[in-house]
């Protein structure tokens, strides 16, 4: 058994009910007027927090959900290890605690004018924690190693877009082939096969970090090991015991060591909500995965401080098996089915946590884009059910010829929830009889493949980067998550020449044209966006809400305590606004913040080149 | 005598151990292999030429025969493979860091239910029918009568969260970490424990020899210590074997619970997420640990009561 | 005979505690169930849990259709609400507005149904596999036997998990699933039991008159061994009963928008704070039917083993 004296030391620290964390006192646990406050942020001139404000010990717990499936960014593809290997790497371009992409071990890059190939100019001077230099080489064998078969990642889908990216996985080219080249030490070209102005986003994702060669061929599979992994991030791994947790402690070679105030990250994974939530309640933890889903009021009423919620990057919705009775050529009653779903009840009854209804595919937030909006979303729900009904008569169904249908899902208390509910409401509005089946996991993605005996199904899609093609291209014909069997050679010409276009605006319109065209054919019914929602210790500042929830610690800081019995500052939390979701001053002061000359080219050339 | 005939018998059973466990790896092998969906599905995009990549990385193109034979000859030499889900550990690793967890937590948990077991059961028993014997009965019985995945929370609500005596879960081998496992886990034996006790006490309190013993006018106490006690605990004996291997490997609804990270999960998680090798290992070794505890409990019985004989027929 | 053999004939072999005691018992005339009757009665406890057993079993029957709701109706104007008169919802609703109380009865309903049905089939397996193998002995007995032990080894989770996985989750399935892994311990007190009776007079008598291997073992073996039987079959009814309350954690249960007690106090657990009555009741409802199938099992097994008389 290795077992780490400092998590342990750590750990026990904070037992509750023993000496705690931090400045010796209990920032949870206990009945809520128990709890100890934060004082008040005071920022420097430069933008940074006072040091005066900042607690003595500057250790974040963070619960991370299940066990992260590996450490090497390569492979890694959840979100529980993805939140990890962003402290722990830092790829060409990174994010800001608002989830934009920013410069990051590239300080600048040009995109030429068929917005095809890129030119990465990196920061010279950076190393590895070991104190290797990174040099640009360090990319190319990285991105080489992310799309070589042998590796077998699942996780280089997200390279697809990089020239012959695909041929190489397949094996049916050189590695060497791949649309990357190295110019100098510091510099690198990667060319890709068509316009992509999401790329600059995924160059951001743990498969495309850097790995250091060396470290790699010393240890094959183990070099993700505490003791061997070799990063270059603003954490290093110090500690990972299976199932307890992983230790990162602060890379004093970072390009940014001074500006991480954080010094050392725990990430605990707690696969059991409600067992998270009380750890959080004992002093556990700074920092939830997530909270239960039936708890909203009881968490409003009691944790209204720490209680936060922010739209996501995602869109929850049913999907129609078109393949089969009876939904096959059969638009109105698919159309009937989606107009009956009371969408206003499902947020505000059921889910509850401020998740907001959804009449399309895309959801908000998207820069620039606005997604499409149906006629009947602008209905009340009495003309949707009173058109519902119209349409569910045309298409051959009444009392004496009712219609019985299988909802499927897979094991979840809120997607049990919601079929419930909407099985209840298609019975209300339209006298239908609908039978739940609850799937496990993998039977659910194999008979939802298969198509066969699937007919409403639970479906949704949570995307990896900032831009509506994400959620559109499942639909294409033959794609592999198409599991509607949906195909309209309408919409994927719309998707082709979207792929093709460089000029953002008109790339936008034909894709708002394809969701258009996509929403008519009643395929899905849109339920809600998705909203991440979390328990978050008071004393941690620093991060922003943000739709990517991606929140990288060396952004964070933690505030000391308020001496009990001292007043509370009013003003700073209304009582309608969630804490968090105040602006924020940003926490570092980046001096290398790109200077107007060098910043990065907007992602796609201007209207007017492109005519 | 004794003394070979048990040598004897722990070789046939040592013996009988190989077939056992290769039938049941056999089973357990073709078993997770039916169960519909494979190791590497997710929601996620995955496109065919990744998969193929998978699939020859992990063997898993391979014809499923093969892939047995493959197997087989793999966890001759000890080796379970790598873990599909946790894809930085191998098997052995897993089991390495998750059993000792298991095996602490549950053998402080049939420890602390022994003891508490068969107090409570020789006190019903000797209070038989009173208000003594239906209460402590009554309190013992609650163990089998509340699910655990009831009592545990109510346990860290009341102990962690509102008095803040322990922490609320987690692992660090403290024992603030261990006490609200090691209780959860107990508290049904205690109920079973208890039960078995008082059943045979009463019985071996009505024996003759019992009856023997009193009327040459032995104190109380030293007749349930030296004569009663012995032969009233022989059935919570065999019911321990079994009982013990379910304890230390781990319980799921505990782990989930209290975060704690023992074997009991695996079993779970790797079925569920279709990870073959961690799932065939868990099973393999569980396999091995009840074959194990059934032979102790054999040995203790036999320590226990002399009647028995492995040398001879009767 | 061989050493493993005769440990088991010790009855060394039998796992399920209560049988090793039964496993010592003669065979008794007809004066035993009448005795045992007379001793049942007289123990409070198991009357008192028979009746209150009596009185759930009427209640979720015939409750269900006495009460104004129906079980998978969501009254979207009452979701989470507490326990109140006011609101018809007596002991409060669920977080889609689904009554407690009446999918509390109709969760009883399938509870008491998978423990009784469950356990007998368990019951069928077990008896007739465990009458076979002490009936011939031998070789037979010896494979029988060792098939029982390797299945032992497997870990039950992994076997239901599976077999919930490969064949779907229909309510009939998890009668068959929790069964199939219940029978070993029915097989083997079964074949202990038959051991002893096979060398008695009478089935030497029968045997020795030409009647056939599976007359005696239908006519004579299995009716004599019904009292440990019954004994088992009470104290294995609230196992089975948890049994499902597990699988329902692990959120392989019961189907909605049927449910099952185990299933209500798994998600009555998740919210035991914020709605603490979607946890009680059907808490309080599946821990009375435990105690009570436990105390009466006890009770008849008292009654049915003498050695215990005061």
């Amino acid at each position: 058994m290795t077992r780490s004296s400092a998590i342990r030391a750590l750990l026990a620290c904070c037992l509750t009910g023993l000496a705690s964390c931090g400045d010796g006192e209990r920032d949870f646990g206990g009945p809520r007027e128990n709890r100890l406050q934060p004082v008040e942020l005071v920022l420097m001139e430069n933008g940074r927090p006072d040091p005066a404000v900042l607690a003595d010990e500057q250790t974040v717990l963070r619960g991370n959900g299940e066990e992260p499936e590996t450490l090497d960014p390569h492979l890694a593809q959840g979100v529980p290890s993805s939140h990890i290997l962003r402290d722990l790497f830092e790829g060409l371009t990174t994010e800001s605690p608002e989830g934009k992409v920013i410069p990051g071990v590239a300080l600048r890059w040009n995109i030429s004018r068929d917005a095809r190939t890129y030119t990465f100019y990196l920061r010279r001077d950076l190393v590895w924690s070991n104190g290797e230099p990174l040099v640009a080489d360090d990319f190319v064998y990285s991105l080489q190693r992310a799309l070589d078969p042998g590796t077998a990642s699942s996780a280089a889908t997200t390279l697809l877009p990089i020239q012959n990216a695909r041929e190489v996985l397949a094996g049916e080219m050189a590695i060497e082939e791949l649309g990357i080249a190295l110019l100098d030490e510091f510099t690198m070209q990667i060319t890709l096969t068509g316009p992509t102005p999401y790329f600059l986003g995924l160059l951001a994702s743990p498969v495309a970090y850097p790995v250091n060669r060396k470290n790699v061929e010393e240890f094959g599979d183990q070099f993700s090991k505490p003791g061997k992994l070799v990063s270059n991030g603003a954490y290093t791994l110090s500690e990972w015991n299976p199932r307890v947790g992983i230790e990162l402690v602060k890379n004093p070679n970072y390009r940014e060591a001074d500006s991480a105030l954080v010094e050392r990250v725990i990430y605990l994974p707690i696969e059991d909500q409600s067992t998270e939530v009380n750890r959080f309640r004992s002093g556990d933890l700074d920092w939830t995965f997530e909270v239960p889903n039936n708890q909203f009021k009881w968490l409003q009423q009691h944790y209204a401080r720490e209680l936060v919620i922010s739209p996501w990057m995602g869109s929850y919705f049913f999907g129609f098996n078109l393949t089969q009775e009876p939904f096959i050529d059969n638009p109105s009653l698919r159309m009937a089915l989606i107009l009956s779903v009371d969408r206003q009840i499902l947020t505000e009854k059921v889910t509850q946590f401020g998740e907001k209804p959804s009449f399309a595919l895309v959801p908000p937030g998207i820069d620039g884009y606005v997604p499409f909006s149906p006629e009947y979303a602008d209905w009340t729900q009495e003309e949707r059910n009173h058109e519902a009904r119209r349409l569910f008569e045309q298409a051959g169904y009444s009392e004496d010829r009712p219609l019985r249908i299988e909802i499927r899902y897979n094991t979840s208390d809120n997607h049990k929830k919601i079929a419930l509910a909407i099985a209840s409401m298609w019975k209300q509005v339209l006298g239908i009889n609908s039978t739940l089946v609850n799937e496990e996991f993998r039977v659910f993605l194999q008979n939802r493949e298969q198509k066969v005996v699937t007919q409403v199904f639970r479906a949704g899609w949570i995307s990896d980067y900032n831009d509506p093609y994400s959620f559109l291209e499942l639909f294409r014909t033959g794609h592999g998550l198409n599991d509607y069997g949906y195909g309209n050679s309408t919409f994927d010409a719309l998707l082709d020449e979207a792929g093709k276009e460089r000029v953002r605006a008109r790339r936008e319109r034909l894709m708002f044209e394809a969701e258009r065209v996509l929403m008519s054919d009643h395929v899905v019914i849109p339920i809600y966006t998705y909203v991440t929602k979390r328990l978050v210790n008071p004393h941690l500042r620093g991060w922003q809400n943000n739709v990517m929830d991606h929140h990288p610690t060396r952004f964070m800081f933690k505030l000391k305590s308020r001496a009990p019995g001292s007043p509370e500052p009013q003003a700073e939390f209304a009582p309608d606004t969630p804490p968090a979701t105040e602006a924020q001053p940003r926490a570092t002061g980046d001096p290398e913040e790109p200077t107007p000359e060098q910043a990065a080219e907007p992602v796609l050339a201007d209207e007017e080149e492109s005519q | 005598m004794i003394q070979e005939g048990i040598l004897r018998h722990a070789a046939t059973r040592l013996l009988g151990l190989i077939p056992t466990l290769l039938l049941l790896i056999t089973i357990a092998f073709f078993m997770i292999r039916v169960a519909p969906g494979g190791p590497f599905d997710s929601e996620k995009v995955l496109p065919p030429e990744i998969r193929a990549n998978l699939d020859a990385k992990y063997h898993l193109d391979e014809p499923l025969l093969q892939q047995y034979f493959r197997y087989l000859g793999q966890i001759m030499s000890g080796d379970f493979g790598p873990s599909f889900q946790y894809k930085d550990w191998t098997v052995n690793e897993l089991i390495a860091r998750g059993f000792p967890v298991s095996a602490t937590v549950g053998g402080l948990a049939m420890l602390l239910a022994f003891v508490l077991g068969t107090l409570i059961g020789i006190t019903a028993a000797l209070k038989q029918n009173t208000a003594t014997d239906y209460s402590v009965m009554g309190v013992a019985m609650l163990g089998i009568s509340i699910p655990n995945f009831v009592i545990a929370p109510l346990l860290i609500l009341g102990t962690a969260v509102y008095a803040g005596w322990l922490p609320a879960g987690g692992w660090d081998w403290s024992w603030q970490r261990m006490v609200l496992p090691v209780i959860t886990l107990a508290l049904p034996v205690i109920a079973y424990i208890a039960r078995l006790t008082r059943g045979s006490m009463i019985e071996v309190l009505h024996s003759n020899y019992i009856r023997t013993a009193r009327a040459k006018g032995l104190p109380e106490r030293m007749v349930i210590r030296r004569h009663a006690f012995k032969p009233a605990i022989l059935p919570v004996i065999s019911y321990m074997g079994p009982a013990t291997a379910a304890l230390i490997t781990g319980s799921v609804v505990i782990e989930r619970i209290y975060s704690i990270p023992g074997l009991g999960s695996y079993f779970v998680q790797g079925a569920l997420n279709r990870d073959y090798t961690l799932v065939m290992g868990v099973v393999i070794f569980y396999g091995i640990v009840i074959i194990v505890l059934n032979f102790i409990v054999d040995l203790i019985y036999a320590w226990l009561n002399p009647r028995i004989r492995y040398d001879e027929a009767s | 005979m061989n050493s493993g053999v005769e440990l088991k004939d010790q009855g060394l072999e039998i796992k399920d505690p209560f049988a090793a005691a039964l496993a010592a018992e003669d065979i008794r005339g007809r004066s035993l169930w009448v005795d045992a009757w007379h001793r049942l009665l007289k123990n409070r406890a198991a009357v008192v849990s028979g009746f209150i057993m009596a009185l759930m079993v009427m209640m979720v029957i015939f409750g269900p259709m006495l009460l104004p709701w129906e079980g998978d109706f969501t009254d979207w104007d009452n979701t989470s609400t507490p326990p109140s008169a006011q609101t018809g919802h007596w002991f409060g609703t669920d977080a889609v507005g689904r009554d407690i109380m009446v999918r509390t009865l109709e969760g009883g309903r399938i509870s008491l149904l998978v423990g009784l049905v469950a356990t007998l089939v368990s019951l069928v397996i077990g008896v007739s596999y465990g009458a076979v193998a002490g009936y011939y002995g031998g070789m037979t007995d010896r494979v029988m036997m060792r098939i029982v032990d390797i299945i032992y080894a497997l870990p039950f989770m992994f076997f239901v998990i599976l077999l919930m996985v490969v064949f779907g989750r229909h309510i009939v399935l998890i009668f068959v699933a929790i069964g199939a892994v219940n029978w070993l311990d029915m097989a083997r007190i079964v074949r202990g039991q038959t051991l002893s009776l096979k060398n008695t007079e009478f089935v030497e008598a029968a045997r020795a008159c030409g009647v056939d291997h599976q007359s005696i073992i239908r006519r004579h073996i299995i009716p004599n061994l019904l009292g440990v039987v019954m004994v088992y079959v009470t104290l294995t009814i609230p196992q089975v009963i948890l049994v499902e309350s597990f699988l329902s954690f692990l959120g392989l249960g019961v189907q909605e928008p049927m449910s099952s007690w185990g299933a209500l106090v798994n998600d009555g657990a998740q919210d035991m704070e914020s709605s603490p009555w979607t946890l009680i009741f059907p808490a309080m409802f599946l821990t009375i039917t435990l105690y009570c199938f436990n105390y009466i099992g006890d009770g008849m097994r008292d009654a049915l083993d003498p050695k215990d008389r005061t």
